[in-house]
């Protein structure tokens, strides 16, 4: 599967998507979903929380282990996917539709300078070796 | 770095569209796929794992019977029929454990032994120094020539006994932890996973095509993932984790391993006696949402404990562990595990959390 080219993404290997309300919906990458295996468990940040850029905001367990998902950018947290509580293996079987959060950035520019797909392929290309 | 060790089936492996990961210094598959799906696999139908890194190890010679009574803290003398298994640990003089083991009774002069992969080296160096100070003529050979595979599940032995042929005849008889030998093979009715089925020592040459009809005869290739959630609920220990040289047996849930009734001496018998358990290991289920994980402390009425193994179980759906915890604890009580910046709940069961295909909790 290759990373949509309409996503930004983040070396922690976070993907972002820039919905229409000016808010932004965060997943992990395909990458991330398939070093972790099975997913078992969730848990989003709450609603109204402030996140720094980089901030440590959500958890991500699969049978194997368990992993942190970090603030892409800063902003405050509008919205978690309930979702994804009964069913955390939606983000194996499709992780660019399984967000895990949104946000609303305090600076929509800062989405802008995180890497595209191109650039993200190339930085998981360079962790492998 | 340094390369890792390979079994006979690495190629298999691969070519199977497996995840390979260093295990210990092996290059083994953690699964070839969904190990949640491999987990349900084995209990619903059966699966095959290799397991040729663990070690066999061959103990010939007059007076083997002698030489494990003292070296092990289980009885050999509670083997008498020809291809019988013993479970045992083999411990340190404080009681600590050296290892977890398995050994089959072939004869007066012949003992066959299978011990861990991360623990052969220091295993076989024990045993060997054993022997010597003992004065005892034994041929202690570890076997490198023989692979394992290891066949489970409701459906494994009618399995291998139609891509093995004649093995039929020799094996439907076996009781559960028993084994016989077919030429250079060896099919034992043991296994890591709560099922039925069969762990089999096949010269490594053959593993390959062994491996092959098995894969035509539909058994699915099972990584060392679900090995490690189907052993976790099966209550079944595992070394390193469980238990290691800094813990005895009775406080780590084997007990029932340990014979301090006969009155048989053994390495570390005295030192068991004379400090009785104060800690146990205990089954936990997470009632709260979460992943128990190996580390995590424990915080109960009696005192602290630990995780030792914590995972999530395929077929309980929900979190188990095994937990280092005081005597004290009860089947039953609720204790609180620190999972990250929170306290969460969990309730002391008994375990085996699963077997047989079904939740036993």
């Amino acid at each position: 599967m290759s990373n949509p080219e309409n996503l930004k993404y983040t070396t922690s290997h976070e993907w972002v998507r820039t919905e229409a309300d000016g808010t932004v919906s965060i997943g992990i990458t395909q990458h991330a979903q398939e070093l972790l295996g099975d997913m078992v468990f969730v848990e989003a940040p709450a609603v109204g929380r402030h996140l720094a850029a980089r901030e440590e905001c959500a958890v991500v367990e699969s049978v194997k282990a368990a992993a942190d998902v970090y603030a892409p950018v800063s902003g405050t947290v509008t919205e978690a996917n309930a979702e994804l509580d009964g069913s955390p293996e939606s983000i194996n079987q499709d992780p660019y539709s399984a967000w895990m959060f949104k946000m609303r950035p305090d600076n929509s520019s800062d989405v802008g300078a995180l890497m595209d797909a191109t650039a993200y392929q190339a930085f998981v290309d360079s962790e492998a070796h | 770095m340094t390369t890792l060790k390979q079994t006979p089936l690495n190629a298999a492996h691969r070519a199977m569209g497996a995840k390979m990961v260093d295990f210990g210094g092996w290059d083994m598959p953690v699964n070839y796929g969904s190990q949640i799906d491999e987990h349900h696999q084995v209990r619903r139908d059966c699966g095959m794992f290799d397991v040729s890194h663990m070690r066999v190890v061959d103990i010939k010679g007059d007076g083997v019977r002698a030489f494990l009574r003292h070296l092990l803290a289980n009885n050999p003398d509670k083997l008498t029929t020809t291809g019988k298994a013993l479970y045992s640990t083999m411990l340190r003089p404080d009681g600590g454990v050296i290892d977890d083991l398995i050994i089959y009774f072939m004869s007066e002069s012949w003992f066959r032994i299978v011990v861990n992969a991360g623990t052969a080296d220091k295993d076989i160096a024990w045993m060997k120094e054993q022997a010597a100070s003992h004065a005892l003529n034994l041929a202690i050979t570890p076997r490198q020539d023989l692979a394992m595979i290891a066949v489970q599940g409701p459906n494994a032995r009618a399995k291998v006994w139609e891509a093995l042929p004649g093995s039929q005849e020799l094996s439907e008889n076996l009781v559960p932890f028993s084994a016989v030998e077919m030429g250079e093979m060896f099919i034992a009715r043991t296994g890591y996973t709560g099922e039925d089925g069969f762990e089999i020592m096949i010269p490594a040459k053959a593993a390959p095509f062994f491996w092959a009809n098995l894969a035509e005869k539909g058994v699915k290739p099972i990584g060392l993932g679900a090995r490690d959630t189907l052993r976790l609920e099966a209550g079944m220990n595992l070394y390193g984790q469980d238990m290691d040289e800094t813990v005895n047996p009775l406080e780590s849930g084997l007990a029932w391993t340990v014979d301090l009734k006969s009155p048989r001496d053994f390495i570390g018998k005295a030192a068991l006696l004379a400090h009785p358990p104060t800690r146990k290991l205990a089954g936990l289920l997470l009632t709260d949402r979460g992943v128990l994980r190996g580390h995590q402390k424990v915080h109960t009425a009696h005192g602290e404990g630990e995780i030792t193994s914590g995972s999530f179980s395929p077929t309980l759906e929900k979190s188990i562990a095994l937990a280092r915890v005081p005597s004290g604890v009860a089947i039953g009580d609720t204790v609180q595990v620190a999972v990250r910046d929170k306290m969460l709940n969990a309730q002391v069961v008994k375990y085996p959390f699963a077997r047989n295909g079904k939740g036993m909790i």
